[in-house]
């Protein structure tokens, strides 16, 4: 006699991915905080040219070293003070937002998308490329950043392009890592051998699967590199082989303040500051978006 | 003789997100030296609770309760977690479910074995390690003195197993606790831990708590029985008697869902409890089962005595239950 | 065990040799080295000359295996700025920066494996919440800012500290806090989620049951595990503190071979440069090579057979 499949007596409703997931980045408060300080940066960077107050490349030797605001020499025509050349801080430092957004996300970029492509192939064809891709993943950490990039730029002279060329094509190791080990994952899967099998076409298979499922991942990776980009781009500028003066960025702002930091200590901290709230936001966003996507089974 | 351990009206509550759990309501009961006493029901209903709470490893969000609490004739309620802590392991010891994971992979058996003589009995080096060999050797692991060097991933299973019990009865313990300690093992070896369970408390007199939901194993290893359903103790028994004539509608629909070699008649229905166990969170009132018993009525939802014949107590408002269930 | 350490070593090697070749052609590929050496406003004659006398004329090639060959010999030629063998003038300020190395991840250990512990026994505390925020800061704040603080709090206001040179060990306590400082946190997040998840572990709630104290059941039956990942980490780490010592010894005027390494750079000593990329490097590998090793050794489980 055949077994009547009796319903289930509960029916388990819950609330559909995409309304869970909305739940719980609205309640991550490390990530929304993040997410909010980022976009006051880029709006900063984005409307530069209408809210800066003054030309951050205009000189003006009558009016050097102005303490900001909150001191007792401090004035409303520069709230931020001025450096040693008279230049309006605050316009600087609206500038230097830019700087530092746009390394970030170039690097990130090119280095994503080197990365991504070496994981992809090591991950999908396996065996020869494999081998070959971890070799160049091990050869790449076996070189210290900062002395490469120093050593490049010294040769081919300083510049916003050079620094992003450079960190851009040296940062793609941690991507390569997690494509390769997600995509290893994907293609083991049994319905992609047998969708090959049937003569499926697997590398659109296997893009179409990798993709959706290490995209959080990639996008905490990205946003350690985006952070390490911008903080090594200050340190190069800071050693004056990075980007060049008269640029506002604040890792040569720093550099520039150096020699008057003992007196005018605002010169170095209001561009340190800025860099520390930036990376600071990029790491609240990327933890938070590591925390959101994992896997529910942790509720 | 007063009992080794004495439990009356322990309670145990967790505090979860959705409220309080009643994970263990009031239940009593007593183990005597030298005796084992099967705790019996289904996952969820309260038996592990009880052993964490006698051995003072409940998580934090718990809290425990007790009208009366007494091991070795000390009260157990009331003392420090210090006190507490200088009985685990020494008069009283607990073997888990899986064995797999209960070792420390970094350190081996022998130092695992070793440190516990040495933490509760200040033993020597030495000393504890012939201990350990003695013990080692009582569980059927031989030879004992290449096993004190290895690891625990060089083990399998079943010797694991016997390593935990042994680790257990380092410091001579009175009452060993077992939860589930056959469970994650494969059926060969779940006799042979059995046996190995019933020798030892044959040999050295030691009481055993073995919580379980098989009730297989407590044919084969039981004196008395308890059978816990949603945090209460239902029926509290021999084990000759349990089996001889349940009153629980409980226990008898548990009796009837397993073949019972020798008794369940050839080509008969096995029978099923139909429903699910209750929630525990917020208010219990009144009989947990009523909802899934055939004979539930409307004084069932209020509080519901415990009976008692001789030595076996039930808690049920019927006198006693009709022998055939309703279809 | 060996046979495992073996093959390592074989593959270290191998990376080493790419590495080293790399070094070598990045710096000839990254410009004309000839000019690079001349200067600004050089003639074309002396450029040339540059050219001659240093080889640079020859093929790619033989230049490398011209300079493997001394570099085997432990003839890394002559410095261009300082006037003096490369190879003595490295060793010479290469132990102020392994020194600074140790020193800071000592510092940094110290720091994060005690408070990783305590915001694991204590989760949600006020404890946990103060080591987040320390960790937080930590990795975002860019480290030659630090220095610059600390340079004028413990150096300029408090007079403390000297503010640079490295004639004692009190130069090595500013550099040592930065870059301890720098790498600290990521060691204290491993810590502190190592030891939340080993202290939720079976083992560990078997030791509890075993009434073994407080203490033995943190120290030696959780932390045993939960640092498994650290001497791994302790090794990259090590090597990222050998790079970055470059920005910290050249603030604090340091001398070691990351000062050395700015120097050479911005001076375009050519090959100062490339033996110290190549030193580096080859750190960096063998520091790789004893974290595979340890991992195995410390984890009973990873030597198979």
């Amino acid at each position: 006699m055949t077994e009547s499949y009796a319903p289930p007596l509960l029916e388990v409703v819950g609330p559909t991915s995409g309304a869970l997931l909305r739940r719980r980045i609205f309640t991550h408060k490390g990530l929304l905080i993040g997410l909010t300080l980022l976009a006051i940066v880029l709006l900063l960077a984005l409307l530069a040219p209408l809210i800066a107050p003054h030309d951050p490349y205009a000189q003006d030797l009558t009016q050097r070293m102005i303490p900001p605001l909150w001191y007792e020499k401090g004035t409303w025509a520069h709230v931020l003070g001025t450096d040693n050349l008279g230049r309006d801080y605050l316009s600087r430092v609206i500038y230097g937002a830019r700087i530092s957004l746009l390394i970030g996300f170039a690097v990130m970029m090119i280095s994503g998308l080197i990365g991504a492509a070496l994981g992809l192939a090591a991950g999908y064809f396996g065996g020869r490329t494999d081998m070959v891709v971890t070799f160049f993943i091990t050869i790449r950490l076996a070189m210290p950043v900062i002395l490469v990039a120093l050593a490049v730029v010294a040769m081919v002279g300083g510049s916003l392009w050079v620094v992003v060329l450079v960190l851009g094509l040296l940062k793609w190791d941690r991507f390569a890592v997690v494509m390769r080990a997600a995509t290893q994952q994907v293609r083991s899967l049994d319905y992609v051998t047998a969708a090959a099998a049937t003569g499926a076409s697997t590398p659109r298979i296997i893009v179409g699967e990798v993709l959706p499922n290490v995209l959080p991942q990639l996008i905490v990776v990205a946003s350690v590199e985006a952070a390490s980009a911008i903080l090594l781009e200050a340190a190069l500028s800071f050693l004056g082989l990075g980007v060049q003066p008269p640029l506002p960025s604040w890792g040569l702002m720093i550099a520039e303040a150096k020699a008057y930091m003992f007196f005018s200590f605002w010169l170095i901290a209001i561009p340190g500051t800025a860099l520390a709230l930036l990376v600071l936001a990029i790491n609240m966003v990327g933890d938070g978006i590591r925390d959101v996507s994992a896997p529910s089974g942790r509720g | 003789m007063a009992p080794l351990l004495s439990v009356s009206g322990l309670t145990v509550d967790l505090a979860t997100p959705r409220g309080t759990l009643h994970a263990v309501r009031d239940i009593s009961f007593d183990i005597n030296a030298g005796e084992t006493l099967c705790l019996v029901g289904e996952s969820g209903c309260g038996k592990s609770m009880t052993a964490l709470a006698l051995m003072g490893l409940l998580p934090n969000s718990a809290t425990r309760r007790a009208r009366h609490l007494a091991f070795e004739g000390g009260d157990l309620a009331n003392v420090t977690p210090r006190k507490l802590a200088s009985l685990r392991g020494n008069r009283m010891a607990m073997i888990f479910q899986e064995p797999m994971t209960a070792l420390n992979p970094a350190y081996t058996i022998g130092d695992q074995l070793i440190e516990v003589h040495r933490r509760h009995k200040g033993s020597t080096y030495a000393a504890a390690r012939e201990r350990a060999i003695e013990l080692l050797e009582k569980v059927g692991i031989t030879p004992a003195g290449e096993r004190l060097g290895q690891f625990p991933h060089q083990l399998s299973g079943g010797l694991r197993q016997r390593v935990m019990i042994a680790m257990a009865l380092m410091c001579g313990p009175t009452l060993l606790i077992a939860d589930e300690p056959t469970t994650a093992l494969d059926v060969t070896i779940q006799a042979q831990t059995l046996r190995l369970l019933i020798d030892i408390q044959r040999d050295l007199g030691v009481a055993i708590l073995l919580i379980t939901h098989d009730l297989g194993v407590v044919a084969r290893v039981a004196q008395r029985v308890a059978v816990m359903y949603a945090g209460e103790i239902v029926e509290s028994a021999t084990a000759a008697s349990l089996f001889r004539k349940p009153r629980h509608p409980y226990t008898r629909g548990l009796m009837a869902s397993i073949p019972i070699p020798g008794r369940t008649p050839p080509g008969e229905r096995l029978g099923s409890i139909p429903g699910i166990v209750p929630s525990l969170i917020g208010e219990v009132r009144g009989c947990a089962f009523r909802d899934r018993c055939a004979f539930a009525f409307a004084p069932c939802a209020e509080t519901v005595p415990w009976r008692a014949d001789n030595e076996h107590g039930w808690r049920c408002t019927l006198p006693e239950v009709p022998a055939e269930a309703a279809a | 065990m060996l046979a495992f350490a073996t093959k390592r070593f074989g593959l270290a090697l191998l990376v080493a040799v790419t590495v080293s070749a790399l070094a070598f052609l990045l710096l000839r590929a990254s410009g004309d080295v000839a000019i690079a050496l001349a200067g600004e406003g050089a003639r074309a004659e002396d450029i040339e000359n540059i050219r001659r006398i240093y080889g640079l004329d020859r093929p790619l090639l033989v230049q490398y295996f011209d300079w493997l060959w001394k570099m085997a010999h432990g003839d890394f030629g002559q410095s261009l700025y300082f006037k003096t063998e490369v190879w003595p003038l490295v060793m010479e300020k290469l132990p102020t920066t392994m020194l600074l190395a140790v020193f800071s991840l000592t510092f940094a250990l110290a720091v994060s494996i005690p408070l990783g512990i305590l915001a694991a026994v204590y989760p949600n505390s006020w404890i946990d919440r103060l080591c987040l925020a320390l960790a937080v800061v930590g990795q975002a704040m860019p480290n030659f800012f630090f220095a610059l603080i600390l340079i004028m709090v413990l150096a300029v206001s408090l007079h403390w500290l000297p503010v640079s040179g490295s004639e004692s060990w009190a130069h090595f306590v500013m550099p040592t806090i930065t870059l301890g400082y720098y790498i600290a946190p990521v060691f204290m997040r491993l810590v502190r989620a190592g030891m939340i998840e080993v202290l939720a572990s079976d083992y560990v709630r078997t030791a509890r049951a075993k009434g073994l104290s407080q203490t033995s059941i943190i120290l030696k039956h959780a932390l045993r595990n939960a640092l498994v990942p650290i001497v791994a980490l302790s090794a990259v780490q090590l090597g990222l503190l050998l790079g970055g010592s470059v920005v910290i010894e050249t603030i604090f005027a340091l001398d070691g071979a990351g000062f050395l390494a700015y120097q050479s750079i911005t001076h375009k000593d050519l090959p100062v440069t490339q033996a110290l990329l190549t030193l580096l490097s080859i750190l960096y590998v063998g520091l790789i090579l004893i974290a595979d090793i340890a991992n195995a050794w410390l984890d009973p489980r990873i030597r198979v057979g």
